[in-house]
């Protein structure tokens, strides 16, 4: 038995709707232009401040860590910090405002398929935390001695780590339906995991139990995988950093898969 | 291929079996069939929560249908939502925007939502025949409502679609946009545009459409042409109490459409308002060469709402 399917969107020419994509992914980095000071200048600050804290005002009191400075260790962590909290919030909100004002009826009613959407929306979101981590890495240069052995493999870990988080923050977008939802999981989730993740020291430092405890906190790969990327020096092996962040990434695709097909609190 | 294989002649929309349960049980629709003729003004009227809504927002896109199929201009709405919504707009009935975009920015993104090339100059007389040219740069947030409605019309026809709804779309609008809106609409018509309205204006109906679809409690319960529909929508009763009950309707005025009510103390006559003459003087002058005196009168309209219910208690 065969059973022959004629794709008649095929017929009429759209296959792919690039141009979907394109006016999603400029739409919302025309969103970021328009208030640069709170979607680049705030964050980039209130990282920075950190460098000044801990890089150049106690820094130099404190041990510096496998032959790293502490000013400089810390780099990599809160680039990470600001990667994961600025992806789930550029992309949550993203999502969220079109269902909450109601104009997500124009993307509802689009030839455009799931997947082109989530290109879009998270394509701009992880495009905007990539953007931030990169300006929060050069300005970590003007307060602290920095160096990147492996920048390729860095360039991979702000990838996938912005493209997850930032799928992260859509599934968010899409499961709130208010905005004290939109806030919960980013504030008393992602940011106590991403201070306990390793950012301020290495896991090796914690008593046996905990470091065991803190193997369960997703943050801690992705912080020593791109820690290494700088230093050389890790707490978990760089092939489970990576395999870890992977996977990450593959749950976060299949969960969006899932939402999308079964129009889960978009459609009725 | 496809488009060798649908005639001019075959409806532009069709929807059959169509059927919409909510997950709170409610059910919106019960199993709609409907076709809408290509190149038509196609009025759905209904009270509210009759399922109009519910009707134009499974055709878009926005809505899963429980069970059914609807075709757009051949295309299947699931299968092929790609090809079928390429060649529809819809104005949403709320006043719906990104606040802070400006009109040009809007509109053109909705012309790539739909997957169509950038086209300045299509933007710029989609603009100017809705009067917006000169809020191009201006923020959505600070127009008007009307103007709000004309940026949300102008999003619909970006992508250049065959088929436009407009869900309620005088809803909130003041008498000169209104006339406004109407004349786009005649135009866009004559430009071959399908238009769907909803609306539960009779007036709004009866200025636009050619025909009328009357929809209640999820049914499609009537389609008809306007000016049918005009004519039973124009009929009107005149009752009179009578003095002295009578056993009959008097031959001298058998040719009079009257009904007697069983107690004979009530005579119904039943008249059309269109009609040039309404018989109401002669009506009266027979009455009194048949000695026939009454005690009271008094005239009643069928109103859209009691059509409504005798259409609903006819189908029951």
């Amino acid at each position: 038995m065969t059973t022959v399917t004629t794709n008649r969107d095929a017929e009429a020419g759209m296959r792919l709707n690039f141009r979907a994509i394109a006016a999603i992914y400029r739409f919302e980095m025309a969103r970021t232009w328009r208030t640069p000071s709170q979607s680049i200048v705030s964050p980039v600050l209130s990282t920075a401040l950190y460098f000044v804290v801990f890089g150049g005002a106690i820094g130099s009191r404190m041990q510096s860590i496998d032959g790293v400075p502490y000013g400089a260790f810390i780099v990599p962590g809160l680039i990470m910090m600001s990667l994961l909290t600025q992806s789930i919030a550029n992309a949550s909100f993203a999502i969220y405002f079109p269902k909450f004002t109601g104009t997500i009826y124009e993307l509802l009613s689009a030839p455009v398929a799931w997947w082109e959407a989530v290109i879009g929306y998270v394509g701009a979101a992880a495009s905007k935390s990539m953007l931030l981590g990169l300006i929060i890495l050069l300005t970590a240069t003007f307060f602290v001695p920095l160096r990147i052995e492996h920048p390729a493999m860095m360039l991979l870990f702000l990838v996938l780590t912005a493209t997850t988080f930032s799928l992260f923050g859509f599934i968010i977008g899409i499961w709130a339906d208010g905005f004290e939802k939109l806030q919960v999981i980013p504030l008393l989730i992602v940011t106590p995991l991403a201070f306990l993740g390793g950012s301020f020291y290495s896991i090796a430092m914690l008593p046996p139990f905990w470091q065991k405890v803190t193997l369960f906190n997703p943050v801690v790969y992705l912080i020593s995988g791109f820690r290494w990327s700088f230093y050389g020096i890790a707490d978990v092996s760089l092939g489970v950093s990576l395999g870890m962040t992977l996977f990450f990434l593959v749950l976060c695709i299949g969960i969006v898969g899932w939402i999308f097909r079964t129009g889960y609190r978009l459609k009725n | 291929m496809a488009a060798m294989l649908m005639s001019s002649t075959s409806p532009i929309i069709s929807v059959s079996g169509l059927s919409k349960t909510y997950a709170t049980g409610f059910s919106a629709l019960k199993s709609v069939d409907l076709e809408i003729r290509r190149g038509e003004i196609f009025a759905l009227l209904g009270p509210n929560g009759a399922g109009k809504t519910t009707l134009i927002s499974i055709i878009c896109g926005l809505v899963k249908p429980s069970t059914g199929t609807v075709l757009a201009d051949g295309y299947d709405i699931i299968r092929d939502y790609r090809a079928a919504r390429a060649t529809i707009g819809l104005v949403p009935q709320e006043l719906t925007t990104d606040a802070f975009e400006t009109v040009w920015s809007t509109v053109s993104f909705s012309r790539g939502l739909f997957g169509k090339p950038k086209d300045p100059a299509f933007i710029e007389r989609i603009l100017k025949e809705l009067s917006l040219w000169d809020k191009k740069d201006t923020q959505i947030r600070r127009l008007s409502g009307g103007m709000k409605r004309r940026v949300l019309i102008a999003k619909a026809l970006a992508h250049e679609p065959r088929i436009l709804f407009l869900d309620e779309p005088t809803a909130g609008v003041d008498v000169e946009l209104r006339q406004d809106m109407w004349q786009m609409v005649r135009r866009l018509k004559e430009s071959g545009v399908t238009i769907i309205l909803t609306t539960h204006y009779i007036e709004e109906a009866e200025e636009m459409a050619d025909r009328i679809g009357v929809i209640s409690k999820g049914e499609i319960i009537l389609v008809e042409e306007k000016a049918e529909l005009m004519r039973k929508l124009g009929k009107k009763q005149l009752s009179l109490q009578l003095q002295q009950p009578i056993e009959a309707v008097p031959a001298t005025l058998a040719a009079f459409n009257l009904s007697l009510s069983p107690a004979g103390d009530e005579l119904v006559y039943t008249y059309d308002t269109q009609a040039e003459r309404t018989g109401i003087t002669t009506l009266l002058q027979g009455l009194a060469e048949a000695g026939i005196r009454f005690r009271d009168l008094s005239t009643s309209q069928s109103s859209l709402e009691d059509i409504f219910v005798s259409l609903v208690r006819e189908r029951a």
